[in-house]
C-alpha cells in the first residue's frame, strides 16, 4: 500500500470513485448541466414561442410533445432545469455561506456569544421555515416587484430569481451551522491549533488556513445534501405558484402545467410525466452524489462496519 | 419544561415578525386594484380595520387580539373571520394530516422491522424501493402520477374533492408513502443497531422465544430514534399537504393558506403563520413527551 499518496482527502476521492451509483450520478448530472445549457442554444427553439399546434403528441418533430400554448416541451424542460440548477446551485451557496460562518463564529469565540448564536438557531429551528420563504416572497412581490416594473420592468424575473435564491439559502443554512460549529469546537483543543496561536497567528488567518481547510470534507458533504433539499423548494414553491412566473418555467412549473391538464376526458401524460420524470432522475443523482461523497469522507457510515 | 415556558416567546416572536413584514410597509390591500369607490368608503373600510391608527397602537390591539384568541377578520371574505375559517378548514387539514401519519407509522414500522430482520429479503428489498420513492418523487410529482395511472387510467378511486373514502385513499397515499418510507428507514437502522447490542443477547442467552426478543427487547429501543424524528417530520407533513390539498382540491386550511398569498389577504396569512407555528410546537412538545415516556434516560 502507498501511503505516502495516501492523505484523506485523496482516499476519500479513491472511495468516491469506486462508487458506482456516486459516480453514475455526476456523469448524469454534467450530463444534464451540459445539454439544460447549451441545447436550447443549439436547438434554436424558442422555448417561450407559441405556435398553431397545441397538445401534439411527443413525436419526431417534437420530441416530448407541445403544450397547450403550442409550445416544444422539449425545450422547455431544459430550460426549466436549468432554472433549477440554478437555483439549487446558488441557494446552497448562499446557506454555506451563512452557515460555515455562523458556525465558525459561535464554535471560536464560544461562551455567551456560542449560547446566544445557538439559541437562535434553535428558535429559526422551531419555526416553520418554508412559511417564512412564502411570506418573504410576497413581501418581495408586493414591494419590490411594483418599484420595478415602473422602473426596470425587463429586469423583474431575474430579481425575483434572485430573491428566491437569497431566501431559500437563507433558511437552509441552520444544519449546516451546527455541523461547523461541532466540529470547531473539536479543532479548538487540538495541538496543531493551539501550536499556530502560540506563534500569534492572527485569528482571520487561522480561520483561513487552519480552521478551513479542515472543515472542508463536513461542509463538501452537507452542501451536496443540501442542493436537492433547495431544488425541492424551488419545485415546491413553483408547483403552488409562487416561485418562478410564467412565461418561464421551471421543473415545478412544468410539473404543474401537467398536473392541470389532467382531466378524465382526453389524457395528455407527456405533460406531467417527462418534467416529473426528469424532476425524479435530478434528485436521484443529486442524493446519490450526497451519499456517496458522505459514505467517502465518513467510511464507517459507508460500509456499515 | 422550560419548552412549554419557551411556546408564548416563540409564538410572540412570530406574530411581532409577521405583523411588522406584513403591516409596517406602505401599501395596503386597499390601496391599488382593489381601490374602494370613494374617499369616504376608503376611510370606512380603514376604520372599520383599524387601519387609520399609529401603527404601534394597531400592534397592540392585533396582540391584544390574539391573545384572546381573536385572529381577526379576513380581509378577503369580507362576513369571516381567520378563526371562522381556520375552524371550517382545520378539521379536514388534521383528519387527511392524521391519515397519511397512520400510514406512514402503521406501514413504516412494520416494514422497517421485517427488513432489519432479515437483511437482504424481500422487505428490505421494499423498504429500499420504498426509501428510493421517498427521498426522489416529491410529493408534488407522486401526487399527479398517482392521479394519473390510478385515477385516470385505471380509474380505480376519483381523483378530487372531499368526502367519502374513496376521496381521501390517493390524497392520503400521497402524503402518506414519503414518509412512510423516512420512518421504515430509521427503523430498519434502529432494529440494526439494537439487534447487536448486548441486552439482546442477554435476552436470548436466558432462553427467550426469539418474537419475544423482538417485540419486548428490540422494537421498543428502535422506536426511539423514529420518535425523535416525529417531530421535523410533521412539520414536513405540513408543508406536503399544501401541495396535496391544492392537487386534490381538497377545502383544507393549506389551500386557503396558499390562497391568502395571492389575495393578499393579510390578516389571513398573519393568522395562519401563527396558526402552524402553534401548531408545530405542539407537536413536537408531544413527540418530546412521547420520548422521554418510552426512554426516561431522556432529559433526566
Amino acid at each position: 500500500m502507498n501511503t505516502l499518496s495516501s492523505s484523506p482527502g485523496r482516499l476519500a476521492l479513491r472511495r468516491f470513485l469506486r462508487n458506482r451509483t456516486a459516480v453514475s450520478s455526476v456523469v448524469f448530472l454534467l450530463l444534464a448541466t451540459v445539454v439544460s445549457v447549451f441545447g436550447p442554444w443549439v436547438m434554436a427553439i424558442d422555448p417561450n414561442q407559441g405556435s398553431e399546434s397545441p397538445f401534439v403528441s411527443p413525436g419526431a418533430l417534437h420530441w416530448m410533445g407541445t403544450d397547450i400554448h403550442g409550445r416544444d416541451l422539449f425545450s422547455r424542460v431544459l430550460v426549466g432545469t436549468r432554472i433549477s440548477l440554478l437555483v439549487g446551485a446558488v441557494g446552497a451557496g448562499v446557506s454555506v455561506l451563512i452557515g460555515v460562518t455562523w458556525g465558525l463564529v459561535s464554535g471560536w469565540r464560544g461562551g455567551r456569544t456560542d449560547a446566544w448564536m445557538m439559541r437562535f438557531v434553535d428558535v429559526l429551528y422551531a419555526l416553520p421555515t418554508v412559511v417564512w420563504v412564502m411570506l418573504t416572497l410576497t413581501l418581495f412581490e408586493t414591494r419590490c416587484v411594483g418599484w420595478l416594473s415602473e422602473r426596470w420592468p425587463a429586469s423583474i424575473p431575474a430579481f425575483r430569481l434572485a430573491a428566491m435564491m437569497v431566501s431559500l439559502g437563507s433558511v437552509s443554512w441552520l444544519t449546516m451551522a451546527r455541523i461547523v460549529r461541532a466540529q470547531v469546537l473539536s479543532l479548538r483543543e487540538r495541538p496543531f491549533i493551539l501550536a499556530a496561536q502560540s506563534i500569534g497567528v492572527p485569528p482571520v488567518r487561522l480561520m483561513l488556513r487552519h480552521f478551513l481547510p479542515n472543515l472542508a470534507g463536513v461542509v463538501i458533504v452537507y452542501l451536496t445534501l443540501t442542493v436537492p433539499a433547495v431544488v425541492l423548494y424551488e419545485s415546491f414553491l413553483s408547483f403552488l405558484g409562487l416561485g418562478v412566473r410564467p412565461p418561464q418555467a421551471s421543473l415545478g412549473t412544468l410539473i404543474a402545467d401537467g398536473a392541470s391538464q389532467l382531466n378524465s376526458v382526453r389524457v395528455r401524460w407527456w405533460l406531467l410525466v417527462f418534467p416529473a420524470g426528469l424532476m425524479t432522475l435530478m434528485l436521484a443523482a443529486l442524493n446519490g452524489v450526497g451519499e456517496g461523497l458522505r459514505s467517502a469522507f465518513e467510511p464507517r457510515d459507508g460500509n456499515g462496519d | 419544561m422550560a419548552r412549554v415556558a419557551l411556546i408564548p416567546v416563540l409564538l410572540w416572536v412570530v406574530a411581532t415578525l409577521s405583523f411588522f413584514l406584513l403591516r409596517a410597509v406602505p401599501g395596503g390591500p386597499f390601496d391599488r386594484e382593489r381601490a374602494p369607490a370613494s374617499r369616504e368608503v376608503e376611510a370606512a373600510l380603514k376604520a372599520r380595520y383599524h387601519w387609520d391608527e399609529p401603527l404601534w397602537r394597531q400592534y397592540g390591539r392585533y396582540l391584544g387580539n390574539v391573545m384572546h384568541g381573536d385572529l381577526g377578520p379576513s380581509l378577503k371574505y369580507r362576513n369571516h373571520s381567520v378563526n371562522d375559517l381556520l375552524g371550517q378548514t382545520v378539521p379536514v387539514s388534521l383528519a387527511l394530516g392524521g391519515m397519511a401519519f397512520g400510514v406512514a407509522i402503521g406501514l413504516g414500522i412494520p416494514l422497517g422491522v421485517l427488513a432489519a430482520l432479515k437483511r437482504g429479503g424481500w422487505a428490505d428489498y421494499a423498504a429500499a424501493g420504498l426509501t428510493l420513492v421517498g427521498v426522489c418523487v416529491p410529493v408534488f410529482v407522486l401526487g399527479p402520477l398517482l392521479v394519473l395511472v390510478l385515477g385516470l387510467w385505471l380509474e380505480w378511486f376519483p381523483v378530487a374533492l372531499w368526502g367519502s373514502w374513496q376521496n381521501a385513499v390517493l390524497p392520503t397515499l400521497t402524503l402518506g408513502l414519503y414518509f412512510a418510507a423516512r420512518v421504515a428507514r430509521w427503523m430498519r437502522e434502529g432494529m440494526i443497531e439494537v439487534l447487536r447490542s448486548s441486552h439482546v443477547q442477554t435476552a436470548r442467552a436466558k432462553g427467550l422465544s426469539e418474537t419475544a426478543v423482538i417485540l419486548r427487547h428490540v422494537v421498543p429501543v428502535a422506536l426511539v430514534p423514529v420518535i425523535s424524528y416525529t417531530g421535523p417530520m410533521l412539520a414536513d407533513l405540513l408543508t406536503g399537504s399544501f401541495v396535496v390539498e391544492n392537487v386534490f382540491q381538497i377545502p383544507g386550511t393549506g389551500a386557503f393558506f396558499i390562497n391568502s398569498f395571492f389575495s393578499r389577504d393579510y390578516t389571513m396569512m398573519m393568522g395562519m403563520v401563527l396558526f402552524y407555528s402553534l401548531l408545530l410546537q405542539v407537536l413536537n412538545l408531544f413527540s418530546d413527551l412521547l420520548l422521554r415516556w418510552v426512554d426516561p434516560r431522556v432529559g433526566s
